[in-house]
């Protein structure tokens, strides 16, 4: 185990001192993120202009869920989606056979292979909306919503990363994978509202087949103390399925992958 | 001139084969069309509560249905084909071929729609015939000028792209740049909202962007919410954006073409 940490902190090592070669990109994504987190609430003010609440949101509320929508993003830009490119590229060239051969687990190497530091500046944008978020309501967060809340970060995050995974499998099937991380990340962009916007198809599959509820509207409400107990301990659950799957599914595509030449 | 209207047809059946040889990424491509679909859900749900402006439940219906068959029309993936291309070298081989890569691409691109909007084409299109019946264009002078918004609209939506595609010679990173777009895109152009329902100072700047042309526009001629004259001014600055941006995308395309090193040359 103290091994796998180790191995961690040597990759994130290795991405800082890249990132570091280009300091201008950190100036150009902290402004960048500070733009997307204005231009994108635009939609949301438009939604709640001249009425109190949608759907039983109010705008404080929902900019709460917008807030861990950033955060999230932010994960996924900074550490999950550079590696996981990488793996696709990797499997259509056939380079892959280098990294499985070392005397480590595949599926460790391949996911923290690469990260982009910078996007820590996305996570930042994040808490400062959940203060603006919390100055609305004119009200702090228990400690306790707040613990539950982490809980569930911790839970979106598993579902998040699953997910990321089962497309990196899908390209040991299908090689050509940009569509399909376009794909997911275009739908990820839903999560960015509250669950009860949605209704009929779309809710069902935003709850249980991609579970963007998971990820934003669930923590938000934890926050704000209204998720019941029952609702977080499904969560977590669906977080432990989630990434048990992508763990097995992951093992029998690597079983299949015969490298690009042979 | 004569000599691409004459490879032109032959183009267009290499593309079509293209297209069926790639199934899987169809089929994610299909998928990745419906996100209209999510917007409707997402306005009908907030509109249930009362109308915004003019956008009812029913309006916002019609609304995305239009869209979703805007944007299986007219949709384009030139700048990822360019980047990888420039990316991999492998521009250099049409740079040999004695017809402009551009023309090659709109080809391509062209002779893929029918295979790319095999199925949310025919669905939208049928709700959109009966569900959103009382929301379609009724004035025949408007429904007559319907095909030239959509052509206006594919052309923007292809020439910014080659363009920015373009731009990755000189840079190397136009994905980024891309990116940009696509964010102001999803605001500017009435996908995320209907422009009109924007703050009107943000609605004043949009008539001045191509996005607005890309897909809001097409949208609402669609579905008879322009009058005559303001369908006759939408076409005119679609006309003059075209022109505007076929000449941008030569000059970029020159500009990086004097830059461009074919890999292993």
């Amino acid at each position: 185990m103290s091994r796998y940490f180790r191995l961690l902190w040597i990759q994130l090592r290795a991405s800082l001192a890249t990132a570091m070669q280009y300091r201008a990109d950190f100036v150009i994504d902290g402004v960048l993120s500070l733009w997307w987190m204005v231009w994108t609430l635009v939609p949301l003010t438009v939604v709640f202009s001249g009425r109190a609440s949608v759907a039983g949101w109010t705008f404080p509320e929902a900019l709460l869920v917008a807030a861990w929508f950033t955060i999230l993003r932010g994960v996924l830009e900074g550490s999950i989606n550079p590696s996981l490119l990488q793996v696709s590229e990797q499997i259509r060239t056939g380079s892959l056979d280098f990294v499985l051969i070392k005397p480590a687990d595949g599926q460790f190497l391949v996911s923290t292979a690469r990260f982009a530091p910078w996007k820590i500046v996305d996570i930042l944008a994040g808490c400062v909306m959940i203060g603006i978020a919390f100055h609305g309501l004119h009200r702090v967060p228990a400690i306790l919503d707040v613990f539950v809340a982490a809980v569930l970060l911790v839970a979106a995050l598993t579902v998040l990363y699953s997910l990321w995974i089962l497309v990196v499998c899908a390209s040991f099937w299908v090689v050509k994978l940009d569509n399909l991380s376009f794909l997911l990340s275009s739908i990820f962009d839903a999560a960015r509202w509250p669950l009860d916007l949605f209704r009929g198809v779309w809710r069902v599959i935003f709850t249980f087949v991609i579970p963007l509820g998971l990820m934003t509207t669930y923590p938000a409400r934890a926050l704000l103390g209204s998720l019941s107990g029952r609702t977080a301990a499904f969560a977590l659950a669906g977080a432990a399925v989630f990434s048990t799957i992508a763990r097995l599914i992951w093992t029998r595509a690597l079983a299949r992958y015969t490298s690009a030449s042979s | 001139m004569r000599r691409i209207l004459k490879a032109y047809p032959t183009l267009l059946r290499v593309g079509f084969a293209e297209a069926v040889a790639y199934r899987a990424e169809l089929v994610v491509w299909m998928l990745t069309t419906t996100m209209p679909l999510v917007m409707l859900a997402l306005w009908t749900a907030a509109a249930r509560e009362g109308p915004f402006g003019r956008f009812g439940e029913s309006e916002f219906v019609a609304y995305y249905l239009a869209a979703l068959v805007v944007r299986t029309v007219t949709t384009s993936w030139v700048v990822w084909q360019m980047n990888e291309e420039i990316r991999l070298g492998t521009l250099s081989m049409r740079l040999l071929r004695p017809l402009h890569p551009f023309v090659a691409y709109s080809a391509e691109h062209l002779a893929a729609i029918p295979l790319r909007s095999l199925i949310a084409l025919p669905v939208a299109i049928i709700l959109l015939a009966t569900a959103g019946k009382e929301h379609i264009a009724r004035d025949p002078v408007v429904v007559a000028l319907v095909p030239l918004t959509f052509i206006g609209s594919w052309l923007i939506t292809f020439l910014s792209g080659a363009t920015m595609g373009s731009l990755a010679m000189i840079t190397k990173r136009s994905v980024g740049v891309w990116e940009i777009w696509i964010g102001l895109f999803a605001v500017m152009s009435g996908y995320l909202v209907p422009l009109e329902l924007l703050p009107r100072w943000l609605s004043a700047i949009a008539d001045f962007m191509p996005f607005r042309y890309m897909l809001g526009f097409p949208v609402e001629v669609l579905i008879g919410m322009s009058d005559r004259a303001a369908t006759l001014r939408g076409l005119e600055a679609q006309g003059a954006m075209c022109l505007g941006l076929v000449l941008l995308a030569g000059f970029t395309w020159r500009a990086g073409l004097r830059r461009f090193e074919a890999f292993g040359a």
